[in-house]
């Protein structure tokens, strides 16, 4: 696919401190990619970085083959949704929405035309003549959006866009812009703090830490195959274990040993932690031969609703793992019981601690 | 970083207001910093001209005097105000909007109004004056009930803000933890209108020591350093012993505004947004107290008001009460006639359009111009800077640096302009703070859509903020024109025979010994600047109500 934005090398200091050091990344035409990564890990100065609003301290940014490192934000090609959305209050939506047309020479009825188009596209048709405080935060989201698509940008910025929303609201924004932004094809960038957002949303999720990247991957990869600690504990729930590695496919952890998939980088003897998701815990099925097993005892149980978030302990090893409400009737599972888990090699990530 | 059009634009119009600053508020200062070195000829002598001042007595004692007027003034205001503004805040009170009203009616009128009703009450011919004693109004306690009752609503302002930011939240839990009253007085209440007690106390004492209207009317014998920069500056024509004291003068008012501006700075917001508003509930025993506390100073304030009123409408007081229009026929009294009154209306109404453009705009360029702090950071020092300078420092210095032969602004001496320029200059800050204040609570990122829709920022400004903060726009407006109106102290040096103002002309006029006509000048403009703000408000309630539906939810 081509691609269509090109970060090489991307700086951005204040004073001492580093927001972002040397970033690089590439972003292919009609692609939704997300930043992901906890308040502070420069997700937000890297969008600002790309629309020219809090320009880089170094590197550069090409769009569709353009260098517009150095360019301000009126002379680069996006629009922006921000979190507080930034409507104009005194102007109606119809205003709100026309608010870039009407310095491009359009006429009057061409104006009307786009605004109502726009405004049918994000299911608000008869808004027009509101004013953005007599609407409710997830229409005005919708505005904010058909505002920032009006000028039919080749880039479409979203900053933590539904962040503000309350959860319901949220999880249907999602897949009204997702499929919004797949119909329109336009290459979309959002920044978020929220894992599950990025997870649903994005074709591809650019994991953030301490301003540099960690990990690029579709939702899947990232949340299979986390390649760092930080990821893996970032992106979902996870176990982890501190042991050492005593062979290329042993983890040590006190006095038990795990088996897990060769690991070609790291010395014997070197300090790692081992890594599994709550889910992949496995109770059933388990032949006596199967690699990893241990026997536990059920400690707290915590009652999420389709399942059942248990916390598991074999001496100094103490463990979470989900249980779906089946298991736990036909198990009988309940604090105080012994149960026999293992812990399946495939399903086990090691990192160098 | 290429630069947009907007981007220059910005920056032009900073480096603009930075040299129109300087030319208002900097350049002024500084000649009469320099003013201060020289002697009557222009020479520079070094700190004599100082040591000359810490050496004569007469001089050095009105520093004292005033030190002394103004501790015990802020010390009489502060627990008033403080009363006063717990009672609009706390307690239930009958009539409240009329009660709140009243207490404002002073800064309405020229300092001169309370010093010259004093005097038809307490003076050698006054009402009550055997109430003294053998002792005479003139001189220090004169001033001090004045100031009083002109420092009050000041004082009453500020702490009905902090009073009325309280988190209904702390008081329950107080309550459910058994404080007793006094002790949630001294753990919740107190604490949270510390620093507007500071602050309030901290304007009462810069307003006693430079205001200059109440000293020259009831003050007698009595000198402070206001009334000697006036004596030295148009009595003996000594400008540079004039410029010393107005650094005198200088000193204390800034070092209160440091101080004030030191405690703000560590002021954190009390009310969240969770916070739950206190709602005062009806209560028997304290209702009644505050209403009697607050009935006893409005009867106070509307007595020194009524008081100037009825005697501006008496014949030939005391010996003749029967009531005339007389002393409202100016002419009589000085050359002007009313012709300074409509000065006055016309530098108001200068200073109210000029005030509003240039503090907006200042404002908004200081906040959202990109980079360039240097100059963005001049313009906010130099914006700030005149709440720190006493009308008559400020008015010296304009004498100084615009009459200078060399100047080529020389030209607005002695013209309406320079009037409208310098009145702008002395209620600069107040009218920026206003409007940064403003333009904070609105979306940061207004700039950054506009940007990105392609649309010019000027555009944004026309269309979006300047509607957005019209109220804080038209409250600027209306505190530029109230004040224009009343001001005496920067003024009183720069107006020529054909420009002078009407509270200039009310000086004049008591100073030649007509205490009738003065005051009936004074109930003049007592009632523009009140029909003014009365007109404000009523189009704040109907006018801007239908301009800004938007706000409606």
């Amino acid at each position: 696919m081509k691609t269509y934005l090109e970060v090489r090398n991307l700086s951005k200091r204040f004073g001492d401190f580093t927001a972002l050091g040397d970033v690089s990344l590439d972003i292919a035409e009609g692609e939704f990619v997300c930043f992901l990564g906890p308040s502070g890990c420069g997700k937000t100065t890297l969008l600002r970085a790309i629309a020219g609003l809090d320009p880089q301290s170094s590197g550069t940014i090409r769009q569709k083959g353009r260098d517009v490192s150095a360019l301000p934000p009126a002379q680069r090609d996006f629009g922006i949704v921000f979190q507080s959305y930034a409507l104009f209050p005194n102007l109606t939506v119809t205003d709100n929405v026309g608010y870039g047309l009407v310095s491009r020479r359009q006429t009057r009825a061409e104006i009307v035309r786009r605004v109502g188009e726009l405004l049918t596209m994000v299911g608000l048709p008869d808004a027009g003549p509101k004013y953005p405080a007599q609407l409710s935060g997830g229409q005005q989201q919708r505005v904010a959006l058909a505002r920032a698509l009006a000028t039919s940008p080749g880039l479409l910025l979203l900053d933590e866009p539904l962040s503000a929303l309350d959860a319901r609201v949220r999880v249907r924004l999602r897949h009204e812009i997702k499929a919004l932004q797949r119909r329109l094809g336009v290459t979309t960038i959002m920044v978020t703090h929220d894992q599950e957002e990025a997870l649903t949303m994005a074709d591809r999720i650019v994991v953030m830490n301490q301003g540099a990247i960690e990990q690029v991957g579709g939702p899947q990869e990232v949340y299979r195959t986390p390649s760092t600690a930080f990821v893996a504990d970032f992106v979902g729930a996870m176990n982890f274990l501190d042991g050492t590695l005593a062979a290329p496919d042993q983890v040590k952890v006190g006095t038990i040993s795990f088996a897990c998939l060769p690991q070609d980088g790291l010395p014997a003897g070197s300090k790692v932690r081992l890594c599994i998701r709550p889910e992949d815990v496995r109770v059933r099925e388990l032949p006596a031969d199967f690699l990893n097993r241990l026997t536990v005892e059920v400690g707290e149980l915590d009652f999420v609703g389709s399942f059942c978030r248990a916390t598991l302990r074999a001496g100094e090893i103490a463990l979470v793992a989900d249980f779906s409400s089946n298991l736990m009737r036909d198990l009988g599972v309940a604090a105080g019981k012994k149960l026999d888990v293992a812990l399946p090699p495939d399903r086990v990530r090691v990192f160098a601690a | 970083m290429r630069l947009s059009r907007d981007d220059l634009l910005m920056r032009a119009g900073v480096a603009l207001f930075a040299v129109l600053l300087l030319l208002m508020v900097g350049l002024p200062l500084w000649s009469l910093l320099v003013k201060g070195f020289e002697d009557r000829d222009g020479r520079f002598v070094g700190l004599a001209n100082y040591i000359s001042y810490f050496s004569t007595p007469a001089l050095f004692n009105s520093a004292l005097n005033s030190f002394q007027v103004a501790a015990v003034c802020t010390l009489l205001v502060v627990p008033i105000a403080f009363l006063y503004a717990y009672a609009l805040t706390r307690a239930v009170l009958p009539l409240r909007w009329l009660f709140q009203g009243v207490a404002l009616i002073p800064i309405f009128a020229p300092s001169l109004l309370p010093g010259l009703a004093l005097i038809y009450l307490f003076g050698t011919q006054g009402f009550f004056k055997s109430w003294l004693g053998g002792g005479q109004i003139y001189g220090f306690e004169g001033i001090v009930i004045a100031q009083v009752f002109y420092c009050l609503p000041h004082a009453m302002m500020i702490l009905v803000t902090a009073l009325a930011t309280a988190d209904a939240r702390l008081y329950e839990a107080a309550d459910v933890l058994g404080a007793s009253k006094v002790r949630v007085f001294f753990t919740v209440t107190l604490p949270g209108a510390k620093y507007g007690v500071i602050s309030a106390a901290l304007v009462v004492f810069t307003l006693v020591i430079t205001d200059f209207g109440i000293a020259k009317v009831i003050g007698g014998n009595f000198n402070v350093l206001a009334t000697d920069v006036y004596k030295q500056v148009i009595g003996q024509q000594n400008f540079s012993m004039g410029a010393v004291v107005g650094m005198v003068l200088l000193a204390p008012a800034a070092l209160a505004f440091a101080v004030d501006r030191f405690v703000q700075r560590k002021q954190v917001a009390l009310l969240t947004a969770r916070a739950v508003p206190l709602v005062p509930r009806p209560k028997a025993g304290r209702d009644i107290f505050y209403t009697l506390f607050c009935t006893l100073v409005a009867a106070g304030i509307l007595t020194i008001l009524g008081m100037a009123v009825w005697g501006s409408l008496i014949q030939y007081w005391p010996y003749n009460l029967s009531l005339t229009w007389a002393n409202y026929r100016f002419e009589a009294f000085d050359a002007n006639g009313w012709d300074s009154y409509y000065n006055s209306l016309i530098m108001a109404a200068g200073a109210a359009v000029l005030g509003t453009t240039l503090t907006f705009t200042g404002a908004w360029l200081a906040e959202k111009t990109k980079g360039f702090y240097l100059l963005r950071d001049l313009v906010r020092l130099l914006a700030f800077l005149p709440m720190a300078v006493p009308g008559l420092v400020l008015g010296l210095g304009y004498i100084f640096f615009f009459n200078a032969l060399n100047n080529p602004l020389n030209f607005l001496y002695a013209t309406m302009a320079i009037l409208v320029i310098n009145t702008v200059a002395h209620f600069y800050t107040v009218g920026h703070l206003t409007a940064t204040t403003a333009l904070k609570q609105i979306d940061p990122e207004f700039e950054a859509v506009s940007a990105s829709l392609k649309v010019p920022i000027w555009r944004t400004f026309g269309r979006v903020t300047v509607p957005i903060c019209l109220p804080s726009i038209l409250d600027v407006a209306i505190y530029m024109f109230v004040n224009a109106m009343t001001t005496v102290s920067s003024v009183i040096f720069l107006y020529a025979p054909d420009t002078k103002l009407a509270s200039v002309a009310a000086v004049n006029i008591e100073e030649a010994g007509t205490t009738a006509a003065a005051t009936a000048l004074c109930v003049v403009i007592v009632v523009t600047s009140a029909a003014v703000k009365a007109l404000h408000l009523l189009a704040d309630r109907f006018l801007l109500g239908r301009l800004q539906a938007w706000r409606r939810r």
